[in-house]
């Protein structure tokens, strides 16, 4: 477990603009141990802003971010050992095997036992066979599975997806959902940002949908994930 | 959580393993730089005899443009798959990252000097005969100074469109008094009759430049690398 840890994080009132735009206007969303938040919302809505202020990336110009008692400036760098970041871009390095891509995010980190946890992570995303194969030469579905296990390798209580079905076959999207849903289970706090409807529908316990900066938490009711989310962007107008 | 040495070698070890594999910074920077004293060597070197202190600013010309050709490099591998961001999100101190990239771009430009520094002794028929130890030591220390603020912006220009034209822009005025003392205490190392005490002031210079640009680059690392 890292050397801070929290079971909620509360999203206060938080906006952020870039120059004049404002990407994130006063959103407040709660998260919590063993559940997962997906946020869903047209392109540009403000998803990859709000993952990036919870990855502590970047500061909001208005509002607050609590990790349970923390606060992010407060916090620092312990703070950043709790939290698990998978990004649409898969912060790999093609020239490093799949091996040494988990080693070597893995001592940063501080991991006890790096080679034991390498195996352990290779296993998981079903790549023990391609283990000293670079990440460069691996399709996006394999690099999506190894990237996942980067981001999982330190056990982080925050978990931060961005697109993570992007690429993956049927089989490997299912074994991803039970995954999650194995992390969740475990206490981890698992935030997904998708447009995969269908596949988040399984998935998700709260949902909330971002549209030009606002947050806006879709109920739970009748109807799929998918209709609930279109009456909630047709309400808003 | 790794300490700042051992976050420092962690960094170091993973470019020096990237770059052993790929070879694509020595190759190029080393290329590049036997490239500029050649052509060089043809306008300054006449009838076998060369102009002189040509040799001085030949070696920090070809050691400036191969620099700067590694830096850019370097962190355009670091933005390939935004891993720059995957650094930025460890729980190290970022300023630990900033040494281990530091001394990856001392290692390239050590690679460099092994090959263009004999080049020069050779085609501007250089003494190094009671000079090694002062060149060697005004190299390393000017190497220092340009790859310290390199690096720096090098790291910060990284999410700049125009990273490639801002580089050279921002980088070689502010490395001008390293240059300047470089350049100065080489010339006086390989001139006719070497003045030793000359070089000397030009080297503790240098020092000076190093001290005062690796504290401010070491100061304001994690606060120009935290997006605002």
């Amino acid at each position: 477990m890292p050397d801070i840890d929290f079971t909620t994080v509360h999203v206060a009132d938080v906006s952020r603009t870039y120059g004049r735009r404002r990407a994130l206007s006063h959103v407040s969303i709660d998260a919590t141990e063993g559940r997962v938040l997906g946020l869903f919302g047209p392109n540009g809505a403000g998803k990859s802003t709000l993952l990036n202020i919870l990855a502590t990336l970047l500061r909001p110009s208005q509002g607050e971010v609590r990790y349970g008692t923390h606060r992010a400036g407060e916090a620092g760098d312990a703070l950043r050992g709790a939290i698990g970041v998978l990004g649409h871009d898969l912060y790999l390095y093609p020239d490093l095997t799949a091996a040494e891509n988990l080693a070597f995010f893995g001592r940063l980190y501080g991991v006890a036992d790096v080679a034991g946890r390498v195996t352990e992570a290779l296993a998981l995303a079903r790549l023990t066979d391609r283990a000293d194969d670079r990440a460069g030469g691996f399709s996006r579905g394999l690099r999506q599975r190894l990237a996942l296990e980067r981001a999982l390798f330190h056990r982080p209580r925050l978990v931060l997806l961005d697109e993570p079905f992007t690429g993956l076959d049927d089989a490997s999207a299912r074994i991803l959902i039970e995954r999650l849903k194995g992390l969740a289970s475990g206490g981890a706090i698992v935030i997904m940002a998708t447009h995969d409807f269908d596949t988040a529908e399984t998935l998700v316990d709260d949902a909330v949908c971002i549209d030009r900066g606002k947050a806006y938490p879709i109920a739970p009711g009748a109807g799929s994930l998918r209709d609930r989310y279109r009456r909630v962007l047709q309400e808003r107008g | 959580m790794p300490g700042f040495l051992r976050t420092v070698w962690i960094v170091l070890k993973k470019d020096l393993v990237v770059e052993a594999r790929s070879r694509e910074l020595v190759y190029t920077t080393v290329f590049f730089a036997v490239a500029v004293v050649l052509i060089f060597s043809f306008s300054f070197v006449v009838e076998g005899t060369p102009l002189t202190d040509a040799a001085a600013g030949i070696l920090w010309v070809a050691l400036a443009f191969a620099g700067t050709l590694a830096l850019g490099r370097t962190f355009e591998r670091e933005r390939q798959s935004e891993t720059l961001k995957a650094l930025l999100l460890a729980p190290v101190e970022r300023s630990a990252l900033y040494v281990g990239k530091l001394l990856g771009m001392l290692a390239i430009m050590s690679m460099v000097v092994l090959v263009v520094g004999p080049l020069v002794v050779v085609l501007f028929r250089v003494s190094l005969e009671g000079v090694f130890w002062h060149l060697l030591a005004l190299i390393v220390s000017g190497g220092i100074g340009f790859a310290a603020v390199g690096t720096l912006f090098g790291a910060m220009l990284n999410r700049s469109q125009s990273r490639d034209v801002l580089l050279p822009v921002v980088l070689y005025p502010l490395t001008v008094p390293v240059m300047i003392a470089g350049v100065s205490g080489t010339a006086a190392l390989l001139s006719a009759e070497p003045n030793i005490a000359r070089a000397e002031v030009w080297l503790s210079m240098l020092v000076f430049f190093d001290a005062v640009f690796l504290t401010l680059a070491l100061w304001v690392f994690d606060a120009v690398m935290a997006e605002s």
